[in-house]
């Protein structure tokens, strides 16, 4: 589904990712970790479209397609979806407004019908039980005036929602308690299945006890260092990362 | 309330075809101004004597007055005397067909929705003459009669109910008050005049389309609105006008009177041409509103979406004269390109429990400058007097900038005014964010843009709000990315 080959980037022209190749298939759930400053977010961004990125080399295939040659919007209409580590807000804009136009933008661009009113409000409401979220959020402009978790737990909504083929999650446990944590966990489970992938950039071990990655690759200095089952972020937790920075070298 | 717009607006479009005065002289003053133009404009109205004391009067204060410099706006000196003071309705030179109109012109028709036979009106197609400086008759007039609603053009308030008009006219905008209002109480052209009975709740929004067409003819509109006692009125102002390619000067006066309770609702969509990108031929846009709340509980409200013009240069005021009267302000005021806006509002408190909310939205995109410039005032026995400001502006790319110039002054201890401002960017992280959706970079400057504008559009009638939205959308494409 998405095959990365070399990929390097920069950031204001300094170079971030120096070569990252990972092969992700359908149903396959991969933990991204690493220390801080590795280029885990960075590799997210980039796979989302970012414009403050610049890639220097490598390709990038999804489901087929050059991913680098689509804009961002294509790429989310392409089923490539990432939850913010900082969600943004929009001051006056209805969250439920703003995730009808995604929805509708996505239905149109694969050549579905967009849905009305009513029918996406059905969905949402099948939608918003998963997550325990009031549904008076909805109503509330785009992530303003929200709480860290809230944020974090409108994102996995979104992603409910938009149904994406290839979820990425940019640090989604950041400055969550671990109610809200178990709470985003279980949305992200519920979208577990055979065709669809989701990738966990993360810190910590902590959320892979909810969601339990089939591989765990560790990026240092802008490269993965080590690859291997979920067994090795349990590894990581015990040794730290300084263990494998020392491999890097 | 929408259906009866609607109505208004079948009427008003029909109008457009059939409804124009076609008894003038068709011919156009040469340019320049003294006071023979000032007699011959009034001599070709057929003006009672009085009418004409005013506008010399008016002519003699202007040649004692300076055009104002305090504003932050830049334009090249105007050349007063270069300026045809009246022009009478005259046809353009006609298309036979829409395929002859300015393709860039005829994408912005179809996106604003307006009509066929407008469009062709509006670009000159053969249709039917195209009028300037006069005003559309009213059709729908004889029903507002029934009810004592007077709605006609200021010309034929003049003729038909001179006695109401001399009573009000200068009432709130006296003939000396300031260079623009002063050269409009000397030449004005014409404009609209309502007149709403005591007690009477006009039934439909009055709408009125100025439109402007003669190259290099100046606008001098002349709008009048009284409510008596206990009357409400809504009324709306609207413009959209042809491709120009010389400045064309317009210096409007709006005056509205509201009694006892009486509720007047002035809202306008101002989409007068900006300029081409480098600003060349936009109109210059020098209009004083005001009205006066000289009842006890009377009520005004300005509303204004602000989307043309290469200069903007507007301060809809409200004297609160009348205990308990209330002033509101709703304004959102777009420059994109070479646009330049000084804008704002004034509330003036005299009477006692006065409240007044201003809500301003500065949008600037392009090159553009935006200024929002306020004045409070607060007079010694406006025991009680509130006031609420809010000035948001929101900048798109960095060269353009944001301006806010609040006044106050407070005569009295127990007044409270509170004043709240914000400067936002669109950020590059707000759209990645929406485009990560799979919303377009277009789409989501929209919605941001609609967001941050929508406790003004809420404001607006309901039809006008998304003719609002339109304008705006069209007046910052391709301001980003």
């Amino acid at each position: 589904m998405l095959e990365i080959r070399d990929l390097r980037a920069t950031a204001e022209d300094r170079e971030i990712l120096k070569g990252v190749s990972l092969t992700v298939r359908p149903g396959e759930v991969h933990a991204i970790m690493g220390p801080n400053g590795s280029g885990k977010s960075t590799l997210a961004r980039v796979l989302a479209g970012h414009p403050a990125y610049n890639v220097t080399g490598g390709t990038i295939t999804f489901n087929g397609k050059d991913l680098l040659d689509l804009e961002p919007e294509e790429r989310a209409c392409e089923g490539v979806f990432m939850a913010f580590q900082y969600p943004v807000e929009i001051a006056g804009v209805n969250n439920s407004y703003f995730l009808k136009a995604a929805l509708n933008a996505q239905r149109k661009y694969r050549g579905e019908p967009e849905l009305d009113a009513m029918e996406f409000l059905e969905l949402v409401q099948d939608r918003i039980k998963v997550l325990h979220i009031d549904s008076e959020l909805m109503r509330r402009p785009v992530n303003e005036g929200f709480s860290g978790g809230e944020k974090k737990r409108n994102e996995i909504f979104q992603m409910l929602v938009l149904q994406p083929v290839l979820a990425i999650l940019d640090e989604t446990d950041s400055g969550l308690d671990i109610d809200a944590l178990k709470t985003v966990a279980e949305g992200v489970n519920a979208m577990r299945n055979p065709d669809r992938a989701i990738v966990v950039v993360t810190h910590y071990q902590r959320l892979l006890n909810y969601i339990v990655p089939d591989f765990v690759h560790v990026l240092s200095d802008g490269r993965l260092v080590k690859s291997g089952g979920k067994e090795l972020a349990l590894e990581l937790e015990e040794k730290g990362y300084g263990w494998l920075e020392g491999d890097a070298a | 309330m929408t259906t009866s717009t609607e109505t208004i607006e079948q009427l008003a479009t029909r109008e457009y075809k059939y409804g124009f005065f076609t008894d003038i002289e068709s011919e156009t003053l040469p340019p320049g101004l003294n006071e023979d133009v000032v007699r011959a404009i009034s001599a070709k109205k057929q003006e009672p004597e009085w009418l004409l004391d005013f506008r010399l009067k008016s002519y003699r204060a202007w040649l004692t007055m300076k055009e104002p410099t305090w504003h932050n706006v830049h334009y090249d000196p105007i050349d007063y005397q270069s300026i045809s003071y009246y022009s009478a309705p005259k046809k353009k030179p006609q298309l036979a067909s829409m395929d002859e109109v300015d393709p860039e012109l005829r994408t912005t028709f179809e996106k604003l929705g307006i009509p066929l036979e407008e469009q062709k009106l509006l670009a000159g197609v053969a249709v039917d003459a195209v009028f300037d400086s006069v005003s559309v008759a009213t059709t729908f007039r004889s029903k507002l009669a029934e009810l004592g609603i007077i709605f006609c053009s200021f010309s034929e308030a003049v003729q038909e109910h001179p006695e109401l008009v001399r009573k009000y006219l200068g009432s709130v905008v006296p003939y000396t008050d300031n260079f623009f209002a002063t050269l409009n109480s000397a030449v004005f052209s014409d404009g609209s005049f309502a007149y709403i009975p005591k007690g009477v709740r006009c039934p439909m929004e009055l709408s009125t389309y100025f439109r402007i067409n003669a190259a290099s003819t100046g606008q001098f509109e002349r709008t009048l609105i009284i409510a008596e006692d206990g009357a409400y009125v809504s009324y709306l102002e609207g413009c959209t006008a042809p491709m120009r390619d010389e400045n064309q000067l317009h210096a409007a006066v709006v005056e509205l009177v509201a009694l006892d309770e009486a509720t007047i609702k002035y809202s306008t969509v101002q989409n007068w041409y900006p300029g081409d990108k480098e600003g060349r031929g936009g109109i210059f846009n020098f209009v004083t509103k005001r009205g006066a709340c000289r009842g006890r509980n009377s009520k005004i409200t300005w509303t204004q979406v602000e989307t043309g013009s290469a200069i903007t240069w507007k301060y809809p005021s409200c004297l609160l004269i009348g205990d308990g009267s209330i002033g509101e302000f709703y304004s959102v005021a777009t420059t994109n390109n070479r646009q330049q806006a000084d804008t704002g509002t004034k509330m003036i408190h005299l009477g006692k429990n006065t409240r007044s909310t201003i809500v301003s939205k500065g949008i600037s995109a392009g090159f553009g400058q935006n200024t929002y410039r306020g004045a409070v005032k607060i007079g010694p026995n406006a025991q009680g007097a509130r006031n609420y400001s809010q000035c948001d502006s929101l900048l798109i790319g960095d060269k353009c900038g944001a301006h806010t110039f609040p006044y106050l002054e407070i005569k009295n201890a127990s007044a409270q005014v509170e004043h709240e401002a914000s400067t936002s960017k669109i950020g590059e992280d707000q759209i990645f964010y929406c485009r990560q959706r799979g919303i377009s970079t277009e789409d989501a400057v929209n919605m941001i843009v609609s967001g941050f504008c929508k406790e003004v559009f809420r404001e607006l009638p309901m039809e006008f709000a998304v003719e609002a939205q339109k304008l705006l959308s069209i007046s910052l494409e391709g301001s980003v990315g």
